[in-house]
C-alpha cells in the first residue's frame, strides 16, 4: 500500500519539477500528464484501501478531463508553433502587465 | 379686531381693482411692450410713462372713492373683507387670497396711491432723457401694486407676497442705473440685508401656522391670547426682525443710505414715503401680538430709540444731500417705531407721523431731485449754496418740508412728533428725553442741509447754471408742500385717534410727567437750539468746497455711517467668510483627502502588484504551487491543532 503512495508522490514531484523547469511546451505538457496520472494512482490506491469505488470513479473522470485537455492543449501548442516557429513557453510571454 | 364683513357690495366690490390697475400697468409696460415691433414699440417707449401714471392715478381715484364710501359707514361697519380666491389648501391649512379694507388700510391706500401718483408725474420730467423710461415706469407700477398687496392683504401670507414684491421692486429700482457699479452693489446690498429681515417674517408666519393654524388677521387676533407667553414673545421678536429689515432699523439699517443710488423719484417713493414704512405697518397691524408680548414691545422701543438717534447722527455728517435725507428718514422711521412700541397709546401717532412724514419727506426728496436736476446731477451740498434765488419754487416747497420735519409750530411734523414725544415721556422718561434730543439733532442737520443748499455763498462748479425745473416737476412739489403744511388737520379733534381705534385698540388715558403745553414748549425750545447751533456752525462760517479732512473722531465715525458696514463686516461677513473658508478647507483636505488618498493607495499597491503578471507561464505555475502548498499547510495546521 505504502509503495503505491510513495510511487505516486515521486511521480507527482517529477512532474511538478518538470513543469517548473522545462521550457519546451511539449515536455511541460507531458509533465502535466505525469502529475495527473500520479494523482490517478493515488486515487486508485486509496480506493482499494478504503474498499469503495469513489476513488476509481474519480480516476476515470480525471482521465476524461485529461484527454479533453490534451486535445485543446496540443492544438494551442501547434498553432503557436506555426506562427512563432518555437515551442518554448517563455517565448509566449506577451500577455502581461 | 372683529371679523371683517365680507361681500359688502357697492363700490367695495371694486377693491381688488386698486391692486389690479397698477399691476396691469406693470404688465403692459414690462410684459407686453418689449415684444412689440417697429413703430408700435417706439410708440410704447415714447408714451409708456403715460400708461404708468394713468394706472397709478386711477388707483388713487378709486382709493379716494373707497375712502369716502368708508367714511359714510358707521364705525362698526368699517372693516370690509373681500375673498378673491383660495390661494392654496393643504391639510387643515387654507390660505385665501383675501383683502381687508379697514381704517388703517384706507389711510395707507391714500398715501401710497396719492404720493405715488404725484411721484409718477414728477418722474415724467425727471426721467425725460432716460432711454429706459418706459421700463422705469413699469417698475414703479410694479412697486405700487406690491405695496398695495402688502397693505390690503387680510392675512400674513398675502402680506408676505406684497412684502417680497416691494423688495423686488426696490432692488430693480435701486439698481436702475445698472451701468454704475455702485448702483448695482447698492441694489444687491439692499436685497441681501432685506433677506435677513425676511427670514424673521417668514419664521413668524411659520410659527403662526403652527400655533394658530391660520394667518388671517381676524383669526389670529381672536385667539392671540391662547398661545403661551414664550410663543408670543418669539412671534413679536421675529416680526420685529422683519420690520427692522424693511424699515432700515438698527441693526439692519446699513442698506438705506446706499439705496440712494437709485433715481431720486425712487428714493422719494420707496425709500422715504412708503416701502420703508412697511415695518411700522407690520408692527401696528400685529398689535394683537405685541399687546400680549411686553418683552417684544420693549425691544421695539429700544430698537426705535437707537435708530432715531443713529439716523440723526448720520444726517449731521453727510455732504451728499440724498444721504443726509436718508439718514433723516431712518431717524423719522425710528420715531414711528417708537410710537408703535408704546402700544395703543402710540399706534395712531405712529400712523399719523408716517402719513405726515410721507408728505414732507417725499416733498424734500423730490426737491432734492429738482436741485440735482438743476446742478447737473451733482449731489454734494458743498457744491451748492445760494440756490434760493436760482430755484425759487423748489426753495419754497423745500422750505415747507423743512419746517414740517423740524416741527415748526403749526406744520404737520410739529403735531405728529409732539404727540410721539409726549407719549414716550409718559411711558419712560429716558426714552422720551432721547426722543426729544433726536428732535434737536433733526433740527440741526435739516438746518445745515437747508443752509448749505439754499443759503450761504455760491460754491457752484464751473459751467453749472442752476435753473428751475419744469412744471411737471414743480407741481407735485407744490401739492406735497401744501400737504406738509396742512397734514396736521388729521389730528384735529383727535380724528385719527378715533378713526384708528377699532383697529389698534382703545388707549388708556395716560398722564405725561409734565403738562402737555410745557412739553410742547420744551420740544420747541430744543428744536430752536438745534436750529441756532446749525446757524452758528454752518450759516455764519464759510463752507469749504472740499470736506475738511482734519475732523473729530465723532465726525469721522458719522461720515462712515457710524461704522455700520464695519460692524456688519466684523459680525457677519467675516465670520461667515471664515466659516465658508474652513468648510472649503475641510472639504478639500478632509473629505477629498480621504477619497483621493484611498484611491491613490489602491493605485500604488496595484502598480506594484501587477508586476507579478509577467507573462511567463512557469512563474504562474510556481504561484499555483505556492498557493497549493499554502492550502495544504493550512489544512494540516487546522487538522493537527
Amino acid at each position: 500500500m505504502t509503495e503505491y503512495v510513495v510511487l505516486s508522490a515521486i511521480l507527482f514531484t517529477i512532474g511538478c519539477v518538470g513543469v517548473l523547469t522545462r521550457r519546451n511546451a511539449l515536455v511541460v505538457f507531458m509533465c502535466v500528464e505525469l502529475m495527473l496520472n500520479a494523482c490517478n494512482l493515488a486515487f486508485v490506491a486509496f480506493a482499494k484501501q478504503h474498499g469503495n469505488l469513489d476513488g476509481q470513479i474519480t480516476a476515470f473522470f480525471v482521465m476524461v478531463v485529461a484527454a479533453a485537455e490534451v486535445v485543446i492543449g496540443l492544438a494551442i501548442i501547434m498553432t503557436i508553433f506555426r506562427t512563432r516557429r518555437s515551442a518554448s513557453v517563455d517565448d509566449a510571454s506577451l500577455l502581461k502587465y | 379686531m372683529v371679523a371683517p364683513d365680507t361681500g359688502a357690495g357697492g363700490v367695495f366690490d371694486l377693491l381688488w381693482l386698486v391692486i389690479a390697475l397698477p399691476l396691469l400697468g406693470a404688465f403692459l409696460l414690462l410684459g407686453v411692450a418689449p415684444f412689440l415691433q417697429g413703430s408700435l414699440k417706439a410708440s410704447a417707449d415714447r408714451h409708456g410713462h403715460l400708461v404708468g401714471t394713468a394706472a397709478a392715478a386711477a388707483s388713487f381715484v378709486l382709493s379716494l372713492v373707497l375712502f369716502i364710501a368708508l367714511l359714510g359707514r358707521g364705525a362698526e361697519e368699517r372693516q370690509i373683507g373681500q375673498h378673491l380666491w383660495t390661494w392654496f389648501e393643504t391639510g387643515t391649512i387654507s390660505v385665501g387670497m383675501d383683502l381687508l379694507y379697514d381704517q388703517l388700510a384706507a389711510l395707507f391706500l391714500l398715501l401710497i396711491t396719492g404720493v405715488g401718483s404725484l411721484i409718477h408725474v414728477y418722474a415724467i420730467g425727471y426721467m425725460e432723457h432716460d432711454v429706459r423710461r418706459r421700463r422705469f415706469f413699469g417698475y414703479l407700477n410694479l412697486f405700487v401694486a406690491a405695496m398695495l398687496t402688502l397693505i390690503l392683504s387680510a392675512n400674513f401670507v398675502g402680506l408676505f407676497l406684497g412684502w417680497e414684491g416691494v423688495g423686488l421692486a426696490s432692488y430693480l429700482l435701486i439698481g436702475f442705473w445698472q451701468h454704475k457699479p455702485s448702483a448695482a452693489a447698492a441694489a444687491k446690498k439692499a436685497f441681501v440685508i432685506n433677506r435677513v429681515g425676511d427670514i424673521g417674517l417668514s419664521l413668524a408666519i411659520a410659527l403662526l401656522f403652527a400655533t394658530y393654524g391660520t394667518t388671517d388677521f381676524a383669526g389670529v387676533s381672536e385667539h392671540a391670547a391662547d398661545a403661551s407667553q414664550d410663543t408670543l414673545t418669539a412671534l413679536g421678536l421675529l416680526l420685529l426682525l422683519g420690520a427692522c429689515g424693511k424699515s432700515a432699523q438698527v441693526p439692519l439699517q446699513a442698506w438705506l443710505l446706499d439705496a440712494m443710488e437709485g433715481p431720486t423719484p425712487v428714493s422719494a417713493l420707496i425709500h422715504a414715503a412708503t416701502m420703508v414704512t412697511a415695518g411700522v405697518y407690520l408692527v401696528v397691524r400685529s398689535n394683537f401680538i405685541f399687546e400680549l408680548a411686553p418683552i417684544a414691545q420693549t425691544a421695539v422701543v429700544v430698537v426705535a430709540t437707537v435708530t432715531l438717534l443713529w439716523g440723526a447722527v448720520l444726517g449731521c455728517a453727510k455732504d451728499d444731500i440724498k444721504k443726509a435725507l436718508a439718514g433723516s428718514t431712518m431717524s423719522q422711521i425710528g420715531y414711528m417705531m417708537l410710537a408703535a412700541g408704546l402700544g395703543p397709546v402710540g399706534y395712531p401717532f405712529a400712523i399719523f407721523h408716517l402719513l405726515t412724514h410721507g408728505f414732507f419727506k417725499a416733498n424734500m426728496f423730490l426737491g432734492a431731485g429738482s436741485v440735482m436736476h438743476g446742478m447737473d446731477d451733482d449731489v454734494d451740498m458743498r457744491h451748492y449754496g445760494g440756490l434760493n434765488k436760482a430755484m425759487p419754487v423748489t426753495f419754497l416747497t423745500f422750505a415747507m418740508g423743512y419746517l414740517a420735519i423740524i416741527g415748526f409750530p403749526g406744520f404737520s411734523g410739529f403735531w405728529s412728533k409732539d404727540r410721539i414725544i409726549e407719549s414716550a415721556l409718559a411711558d419712560n422718561l429716558l426714552v422720551g428725553v432721547l426722543a426729544m434730543l433726536g428732535a434737536g439733532i433733526t433740527a440741526f442737520y435739516m438746518t445745515r442741509l437747508m443752509l448749505m443748499t439754499f443759503f450761504t455763498e455760491k460754491r457752484w462748479a464751473k459751467d453749472v447754471h442752476p435753473h428751475e425745473s419744469p412744471k411737471v416737476m414743480t407741481i407735485p412739489l407744490m401739492v406735497l408742500a401744501a400737504l406738509s403744511v396742512l397734514g396736521g388737520v388729521l389730528l384735529a379733534g383727535d380724528w385719527i385717534v378715533t378713526w384708528l381705534e377699532p383697529v389698534t385698540g382703545h388707549a388708556e388715558h395716560y398722564e405725561p410727567p409734565l403738562p402737555a403745553l410745557v412739553i410742547t414748549l420744551l420740544i420747541t425750545a430744543v428744536v430752536a437750539v438745534g436750529v441756532a447751533t446749525a446757524w452758528f456752525l454752518v450759516g455764519k462760517r464759510d463752507v469749504p468746497r472740499e470736506a475738511p479732512r482734519e475732523v473729530s473722531f465723532a465726525t469721522r465715525a458719522a461720515r462712515a455711517d457710524l461704522y455700520g458696514d464695519a460692524i456688519n463686516d466684523a459680525v457677519v461677513v467675516r465670520p461667515g467668510a471664515s466659516l465658508v473658508g474652513g468648510l472649503t478647507t475641510f472639504d478639500r483636505v478632509g473629505v477629498d483627502g480621504a477619497v483621493e488618498g484611498g484611491s491613490s493607495a489602491v493605485g500604488g499597491i496595484s502598480t506594484t502588484m501587477r508586476r507579478l503578471q509577467n507573462g511567463f507561464v512557469r512563474s504562474y505555475a510556481l504561484s499555483v504551487l505556492a498557493g497549493a502548498l499554502l492550502v495544504v499547510l493550512a489544512l494540516l495546521a487546522v487538522n493537527l491543532a
